[in-house]
């Protein structure tokens, strides 16, 4: 095994494991946006790394493919965190709250807000 | 629509030029001369048509002090995101789940729309929170582990370190 | 280096088979489009090690479609749920 395999191999299995917590975590959590949160975080870390991992191994045979690598990359870590606050906004806006522990009011800021604007509507 | 002058013009020019071409680079990765020589005059028609519609950033974006400072943000924003993957390893792999999620909400001082973006972005992918809204300069945070509801508090919490990058970059 | 692949392709196919489950499962739309959002990222990177596997460089352009789509798919739900489509 050369060093690109090992360091490579390395981010492979760590993305991996991000891949699975991610998957784990929609599994797990008890509401949208807790699954949101898991969900969009551990993913994409993972397939970041996963996506970098492949490009450091083929590092020693050609140079393109890790510039192929890095706009996947780039793509991924910008266009997963656009939509989850998309799919956050939509389920809020059709009348999901989420899950509050303590059933405080203070807890869950962005009511007031579109009770102000279905008030301005009417 | 907004108005913009001869300068403004020129310079979104360039710089949707550069940003273009970088693309164009990564997409054929190859620096054969026939390649390069169709990239530049496709990048130039698509950059001046639309030359109104990307109007993120000026010409002093090149210049070396925002450089070293996006270098920054991005060495800070890499270590929020690994501390975020730990924070979410932890709690899902712990059995009781411990969550005690809340919608929080605070002001920014940014004013274009590209920096609230990228700071939308970064919040979302920072331990713990997603962004659910913004309303002018008004953030909505989902936070799993709510520890403060107090608007300035929060901000200092989740936002601090981001926007006093942002802000000289943008 | 086939032992490593082998790990990384394991953990994968669990993270897709629980993403898969709640799929099936999830009680309000909302759930299933996250974790179509979840499938769609991790057969992303899948694709991206195949490509390395079969050592075929034309297969990370489709990865980069195939996240592409998923992203708009998504989006275009989102804005369906949010009642603005």
């Amino acid at each position: 095994m050369s060093l690109f395999e090992i360091i490579g191999g390395f981010f492979l299995v760590l993305g991996s494991i991000f891949l699975f917590l991610g998957g784990l975590g929609i599994f797990r959590m008890p509401d949208v946006y807790n699954r949101l949160q898991a969900g969009t975080k551990a993913t994409t870390l993972g397939a970041m790394s996963v996506i970098f991992g492949v490009g450091i191994i083929q590092l020693e045979n050609d140079w393109t493919w890790i510039v192929k690598a890095m706009v996947i990359l780039i793509f991924i870590a910008f266009s997963n965190p656009i939509s989850s606050h998309a799919l956050a906004r939509a389920m809020y806006k059709g009348k999901t709250y989420p899950f509050i522990k303590s059933k405080d009011k203070d807890m869950d800021a962005y009511k007031e807000f579109i009770d102000n604007q279905k008030m301005e509507e009417k | 629509m907004q108005n913009l002058s001869l300068a403004n013009k020129l310079s979104n020019f360039i710089v949707n030029w550069v940003f273009l071409m970088l693309v164009w680079i990564a997409f054929t990765s190859s620096f054969a001369t026939q390649e390069l020589i169709i990239g530049a005059l496709t990048t130039m028609v698509i950059s001046y048509l639309s030359i109104r519609l990307f109007t993120c950033c000026t010409i002093l974006i090149f210049s070396p002090v925002k450089i070293m400072y996006m270098i920054w943000y991005l060495i800070v924003f890499l270590i929020a995101l690994i501390n975020s993957n730990m924070d979410v390893a932890r709690r899902v792999l712990s059995p009781s789940l411990p969550i005690n999620p809340g919608i929080v909400k605070f002001k920014t001082k940014l004013t274009t729309n590209y920096s609230k973006m990228v700071l939308a972005n970064s919040i979302t992918l920072t331990p713990g929170t997603l962004t659910v809204d913004v309303v002018d300069d008004t953030f909505y945070i989902h936070w799993i582990d709510v520890k403060t509801t107090n608007p300035e508090e929060a901000f200092t919490e989740i936002a601090e370190s981001f926007e006093k990058i942002l802000l000289k970059i943008f | 280096m086939t032992y490593i692949i082998y790990i990384a392709l394991f953990f994968m196919i669990i993270g897709l088979f629980l993403s898969a489950v709640r799929f099936v499962k999830g009680p309000s739309a909302g759930d299933r489009v996250v974790a179509l959002d979840t499938l769609t990222v991790i057969i992303v990177s899948g694709l991206v090690l195949l490509s390395y596997v079969f050592d075929r460089f034309i297969y990370m352009d489709v990865a980069l479609v195939y996240a592409v789509l998923g992203f708009i798919g998504v989006i275009v739900i989102a804005r369906y749920l949010e009642g603005a489509l």
